[in-house]
């Protein structure tokens, strides 16, 4: 797959309420003449309902701008706005509560607490919450079941494949229900297969009307399955594009 | 949260035993040795405790501690029982005596062993041992009667019976004295046995000086207090009477600080044993503080995770605390539940002295909780300043 295989977009997605909106964002780490600007003036937006695909070159400032609309990085300058809510103006334990309630994460590394069970995991966003033990147990096994892995919610995660704890971590990133899904090279650890079957899963289980999804990549076998692909380098926004299989399907749904 | 601080904690089984071993290292090591120190000072008051049935006891101005009695004089006697308060007084002597053991002996101690002599007043036998396990008390109105404690007995006849004790002729100092009884005594600290006998008996077994009585022991009347006794005996027997010796009065509980503080001050007890006991403390928060960091420091990404999905400091600091929590609570509950064994069993088999007061337990527990929570301080720092943006990284 290359990109000449896909249409090229506007930067403003089709639909009219943004989930997330970055304007001239800028982000440098460091003092002096160490320092170094990871962001240099992003302007993005990403809509409910779709996938987002941030792809580029490793250091092009893709994790950088997922930690800043996920509310874990302060940028340098310029502003950005999630689910209507400007972040710069969050903070403390506002912006640990915004997150908490909102923002649904997908790591690399799964990030799964080994102690605990797969249904113990996925219920941790909701222990968060405050909801009581027994009740987010019960609510993390249904959202278990709907990513094929309700047999195995009571494995710890040393008993799963690589595959079953990232479909663990959406489940966990989804049990709460967030109106923003933000994942980071959520196939990146996983082989060709397991990729395939997560970001599937990804696709069916977590793109939902009024849910952005944002998923950080540098695996282009999985391109197929955002909605919008937005390709950075040099801490800029390079272009957006469509996939082929969007382009000509207006209500965004996937299929294989 | 503390549900999930308790898993985490739990699920690295390794180090979760190791923190637990640490801190059960320190709590055992502090509980014992404190108790131990704290044994053997009591042992030093353990004739002030034997001494049944007194209010009150008189000395020399001088005297420091129980084994530092200094002669008075029948005069003195007189005085304190000239105060008003005093129900009776009555002498007391307590010195030392060297008895010959059987000749021809190979076992045992050897030929000599020096003995506590503790002479009683003739008429009332008051200080008499509390409780006789052979003999009895009454014997010792004859003529050369000793009681010998039990523990003594054994020390210097291992292996035989009790009974062969009654009737066993001795000589102390170039004196006849006959064994009438045992009793029980509590352990001294010079481990020295025991030999209970009338005061005239006793002026028979020492070297003859002019001055002879060790102290006076005093009763109070119904109604006054102790304290109230000491303050009129000093008052009035001494200083303030003029002209006569001045007398120091002491309740039992009083000459029991007092020769405690004697030996705090004068022997290495107490700074040996709080080397020791810093020493546990100072290990325990090595080992706990560096296993705890580490323990951590392998869960940052856990840490990291849970912070992203919303879980502010506040409840981290919360989680890490109760982690230290449990853990210190762990190991004081196992650290002092083997020394409270080591105290229970070690001291059937040999004299070890140990003495756990509920205030030592206190005090352990809270050297215990200092050093979870120096422990976790490291841990709670590290935890503090991660940045949740470090879960994005890989």
């Amino acid at each position: 797959m290359t990109a000449t295989s896909y249409a090229l977009a506007d930067a403003e997605p089709r639909s009219a309420a943004p989930a997330v909106v970055c304007r001239a964002l800028t982000k440098a780490f460091g003092d002096g003449e160490s320092r170094v600007w990871a962001l240099r003036g992003v302007d993005m937006k990403v809509s409910g309902g779709e996938m987002t695909l941030l792809v580029g070159p490793s250091g092009c400032g893709k994790t950088t701008l997922i930690s800043i609309i996920a509310g874990l990085l302060d940028p340098s300058d310029g502003a950005v706005s999630v689910l209507g809510e400007d972040l710069r103006r969050l903070r403390g334990s506002r912006l640990v509560g915004f997150r908490g309630d909102n923002i649904g994460f997908v790591f690399q590394q799964y990030n799964l607490l080994p102690a605990l069970t797969a249904a113990e995991n996925a219920a941790v966003p909701l222990i968060i919450q405050g909801r009581r033990r027994g009740d987010a147990v019960a609510r993390a096994r249904k959202v278990l079941e709907s990513v094929g892995l309700g047999h195995r919610a009571d494995a710890l995660p040393s008993q799963l494949s690589g595959g079953q704890q990232q479909r663990v971590a959406i489940a966990r990133a989804l049990v709460h229900q967030p109106k923003l899904l933000v994942c980071d090279e959520p196939t990146a650890a996983l082989d060709a297969q397991s990729g395939h079957t997560v970001m599937k899963l990804l696709r069916e289980v977590a793109v939902q009307p009024g849910r952005a999804v944002i998923v950080v990549t540098h695996d282009s076998r999985v391109f197929e399955f955002g909605d919008r692909i937005v390709f950075m380098g040099d801490g800029r926004v390079e272009r957006v594009e469509v996939p082929p299989a969007r382009a000509n399907n207006a209500a965004g749904e996937y299929k294989e | 949260m503390n549900w999930i601080a308790w898993k985490m904690l739990t699920g690295d089984r390794a180090k979760y035993i190791g923190i637990v071993a640490g801190v059960t290292f320190a709590a055992l090591l502090i509980a014992q040795q404190v108790s131990i120190a704290l044994g053997l000072l009591l042992r030093t008051t353990s004739t002030i405790q034997d001494i049944a049935d007194v209010d009150v006891f008189v000395m020399d101005p001088d005297v420091e501690y129980i084994d530092d009695l200094k002669p008075l004089t029948d005069n003195d006697l007189y005085r304190v029982q000239g105060v008003a308060g005093v129900a009776w007084a009555v002498p007391f002597y307590k010195g030392q005596g060297r008895l010959k053991l059987d000749v021809g002996r190979r076992d045992g101690p050897g030929l000599y062993q020096q003995v506590i002599v503790l002479g009683l007043d003739d008429a009332t036998l008051v200080g008499a041992p509390r409780e006789m396990v052979l003999g009895s008390l009454a014997a010792l109105r004859e003529p050369d009667a000793v009681v010998m404690d039990v523990a003594g007995f054994q020390y210097l006849w291992p292996g035989e019976p009790l009974e062969s004790a009654l009737g066993r002729v001795l000589e102390m100092n170039d004196h006849r004295a006959v064994i009438v009884g045992l009793c029980k005594a509590s352990d001294t600290f010079m481990t020295f046995p025991i030999l209970y006998t009338r005061y005239h008996q006793a002026l028979q077994f020492v070297p003859q000086e002019r001055r002879v009585m060790s102290a006076v022991l005093v009763g109070a009347e119904e109604g006054v207090s102790p304290e109230e006794v000491c303050r009129r005996i000093e008052e009035r027997a001494g200083k303030a009477s003029g002209g006569g010796r001045a007398l120091k009065a002491l309740t039992r509980n009083g000459f029991k600080r007092t020769t405690i503080d004697y030996f705090m001050k004068n022997t290495g007890i107490l700074l040996n044993f709080s080397i020791t006991t810093a020493l546990g403390f100072v290990v325990g928060c090595a080992i706990a503080g560096q296993t705890f960091y580490t323990f951590t420091v392998e869960n940052l990404n856990q840490f990291g995770a849970l912070k992203a999905m919303g879980v502010t400091n506040r409840r981290i600091v919360g989680m890490v605390l109760f982690q230290a929590l449990v853990v210190g609570l762990l190991g004081f509950g196992i650290g002092a539940g083997l020394a409270a064994l080591f105290g229970e069993v070690v001291p059937r088999f040999t004299r070890l002295a140990f003495f756990m007061h509920w205030t030592i337990l206190a005090g352990t527990l809270v050297a215990v909780l200092l050093i979870v929570a120096l422990a976790s301080l490291l841990s709670i720092r590290k935890v503090l300043v991660l940045e949740p943006a470090v879960v994005f990284r890989g």
